[in-house]
């Protein structure tokens, strides 16, 4: 059956460039994140505006991240912008199909965050003769924190996952793109991809333990 | 109107296909389902010696990129002479990958079953199974319909990146047709149109049931 | 004193509030009793302006709550209110929740917001249970401190909106000795009850409500006693006992 003998010791000297590949790995994951929260926040704002035109634009990022492929919002931004005279290298582009997608989950997270503070909390503030302001940053941005904070850790996740994909755009110096090179040189498929499977395996367990970690320092109550 | 030069012929080949990408789902989520009830189960109610290695293993499939799962899949049958066609690969993949996150799913629903609805059952002289069947099941697909329905979608999105390994399905398509045409927005724009039609009513049915579901109880 | 004026609430088309007049003396303990849905609460809420109103007026020592060039948040200092529940605020301790409006409000430096705070959790007595998060309080625990935060602003008014009613049985007693305590020191209260008990022992007067209107009012020997002259209240204590 197994006509195949594995080459571990050659893939194992390319460790050191696939470990530089996962930092780019880190950095985009990282970058989508900050990004993404960002919109998310002006997109879970937006939703809930008087203005009809805020709505509609909020719902269709949000919809449109969800209900298509992460791919297919990556391929948007490689290709697709190229039809309106935008053409972005593959780096930009993964970062932001990726954070397009992380922004319309967020929304929805946040959203859903904001749902679960029970309004009597808000009441309570106010009463205390807290301002709007105040009541929100002292009594709703903590509970919010706290009711988000999950749900931001499996999108991270996701987000690390999702990096793997700027290969089929051509990006070639994040994890799995280094990893394609060193596939197409040599054609060590197996033994190479089973070194990125392990990296990318280490760097969720890192950044889901650290999360938990930092949730036990934070949420005491 | 649009100008383009993209053709009928061309949008039956995108829903070919879009075909292809439903097939792969279904069989990717039968497959996935059947192993995630099996191994949900376990999780839920067997001896630890096996729950905790599964959990460990289902963990992986969960935190290593389904590309590169796809890709060591096809390298490893490759390499063991197993002459699978890419279809199967694609299928037993994505089918695995789904079954660790319906796992979850069904082991969520069956702990949320309160314990003392299950010795109430017990203790009217059901059998385990009569137990699984009558009690547990309808009470604990209350709470896994919405998650698996949102599971599906992800998988039916998720199913993209079989093109890596050479199947054409809806994505793929597109991409063909866009060398040719070279009109990569509007092409891609009718690509995510079909995506979107398939996945957002669906989704839309989901919600209704998770809110109408909460309010019932 | 508390004015009451004529006031009109509505939520949409449904009528809460239609016309309710009333005047809290200053020391003075009125009680308001009524079947739910009759408006007891949503008065609460528009005394101190968490709620609008759509008609009459609410006066606080001559301030009209409800005009636009009225500062609410230096008024709400004055009116301290206890809510059936969700009081505590999850994310801080006991300690933490009682000083935060002394701090952030009345801008006072953290010592002497501390020194309040103990003072008033001493008082309530759950000045052991400073460091501790609420979701390890009990509902009577809770609501205690509830009552401790809102006199570390030293109110004038204090508003209780059945602050009883979300309480396992045995736990009711320890809050309502402490609201007893509060009357006997003199703290001119409002409180919504459906303890009937209290409202007889404790008021100087007691409310009826029906259906948005103050059906009944008078001291707790009328409203309990022979001499109840709406029949409304005869049936509603009649069900309650």
């Amino acid at each position: 059956m197994f006509n195949y003998t594995f080459h571990w010791r050659p893939a194992f000297q390319a460790l050191p460039a696939m470990l530089e590949g996962a930092l780019i790995t880190i950095q985009i994951a990282v970058l989508s994140m900050l990004i993404g929260t960002v919109i998310a926040i002006a997109l879970a704002v937006a939703s809930g505006s008087q203005y009809r035109l805020a709505r509609f634009g909020a719902s269709v990022w949000v919809e449109t991240a969800r209900n298509t492929p992460a791919l297919f919002q990556i391929y948007m931004a490689y290709f697709g912008l190229g039809s309106i005279g935008i053409f972005l290298d593959s780096y930009i582009a993964l970062l932001a199909g990726i954070t397009f997608n992380n922004a319309g989950y967020l929304a929805e997270t946040f959203r859903g965050g904001l749902r679960a503070i029970p309004p009597i909390q808000t009441r309570a503030g106010r009463s205390l003769g807290l301002g709007a302001f105040s009541t929100f940053r002292l009594i709703v941005l903590p509970q919010l924190f706290r009711i988000v904070f999950y749900p931001m850790t499996n999108q991270i996740v996701w987000a690390i996952l999702m990096t793997s994909l700027g290969v089929i755009v051509g990006l070639n110096i994040d994890l799995t793109g280094v990893t394609q090179e060193l596939n197409v040189r040599t054609f060590r498929t197996f033994e190479y991809f089973a070194i990125a499977a392990v990296i990318y395996y280490l760097i969720t367990k890192l950044v889901t333990g650290s999360a938990r970690l930092a949730a036990w320092k934070l949420f005491k109550y | 109107m649009i100008e383009t030069s993209m053709t009928w012929s061309d949008l039956m080949f995108m829903l070919n296909g879009a075909g292809k990408t439903l097939l792969i789902t279904f069989w990717a989520v039968a497959g996935g389902t059947t192993l995630g009830i099996v191994f949900g189960l376990i999780r839920a109610t067997g001896s630890l010696w096996i729950s905790i290695p599964l959990g460990f293993i289902l963990d992986i499939l969960r935190s290593v990129p389904l590309l590169i799962q796809f890709i060591l899949a096809n390298s490893f049958q490759a390499i063991a002479g197993l002459n699978a066609t890419p279809f199967v690969v694609g299928c037993t993949v994505l089918g695995l990958y789904t079954s660790a996150y319906c796992t979850e799913i069904v082991r969520g629903g069956v702990l949320a079953v309160p314990q003392t609805t299950r010795r109430a059952a017990r203790s009217l002289g059901l059998s385990y199974t009569q137990d699984l069947t009558n009690i547990v099941f309808p009470l604990a697909t209350r709470a896994m319909l919405p998650s698996w329905i949102g599971l599906t979608l992800g998988v039916m999105k998720d199913s993209a990146l079989v093109l890596w390994i050479g199947i054409i399905e809806l994505l793929r398509s597109s991409q063909i047709i866009i060398t040719r045409i070279q009109e990569p927005l509007f092409v891609l724009s009718v690509a995510g149109l079909i995506y979107f039609l398939i996945s957002f009513p669906i989704s839309r049915i989901g919600a209704h049931l998770e809110r109408k579901w909460r309010e019932d109880d | 004193m508390i004015e009451v004026e004529n006031v009109q609430k509505k939520f949409g088309l449904l009528e809460v509030l239609k016309g309710v007049s009333l005047t809290v003396e200053k020391g003075e303990v009125v009680s308001i009793i009524g079947g739910s849905g009759s408006g007891k609460s949503t008065l609460l809420m528009c005394i101190n302006g968490l709620e609008s109103i759509q008609g009459g007026r609410v006066l606080v020592d001559g301030i009209d709550v409800h005009a636009k060039d009225t500062n609410l948040n230096k008024l709400r200092q004055r009116i301290g209110i206890v809510f059936q529940q969700w009081n505590a605020f999850p994310h801080l301790t006991v300690l933490e929740n009682t000083m935060l409006a002394p701090r952030k409000v009345l801008g006072k430096p953290k010592e002497e917001a501390k020194a309040v705070a103990i003072a008033q959790l001493e008082h309530v007595g759950l000045v052991d249970k400073l460091d501790v998060y609420p979701s390890k309080l009990s509902g009577g625990q809770q609501q205690r401190m509830a009552i401790a935060r809102a006199l570390a602003m030293s109110p004038k008014y204090m508003l209780f909106d059945e602050v009883t009613s979300a309480l396992d049985p045995q736990l009711v007693s320890e809050v309502l000795d402490t609201m007893r305590l509060l009357a006997d020191e003199g703290m001119t209260m409002i409180c919504v009850t459906h303890e009937m008990g209290f409202a007889r022992d404790v008021s100087d007067r007691v409310a009826f409500f029906h259906e948005g209107v103050v059906e009944e009012i008078g001291p707790p020997s009328q409203i309990f006693g022979k001499r109840s002259k709406s029949p409304e209240t005869k049936k509603f204590l009649a069900n309650v006992r």
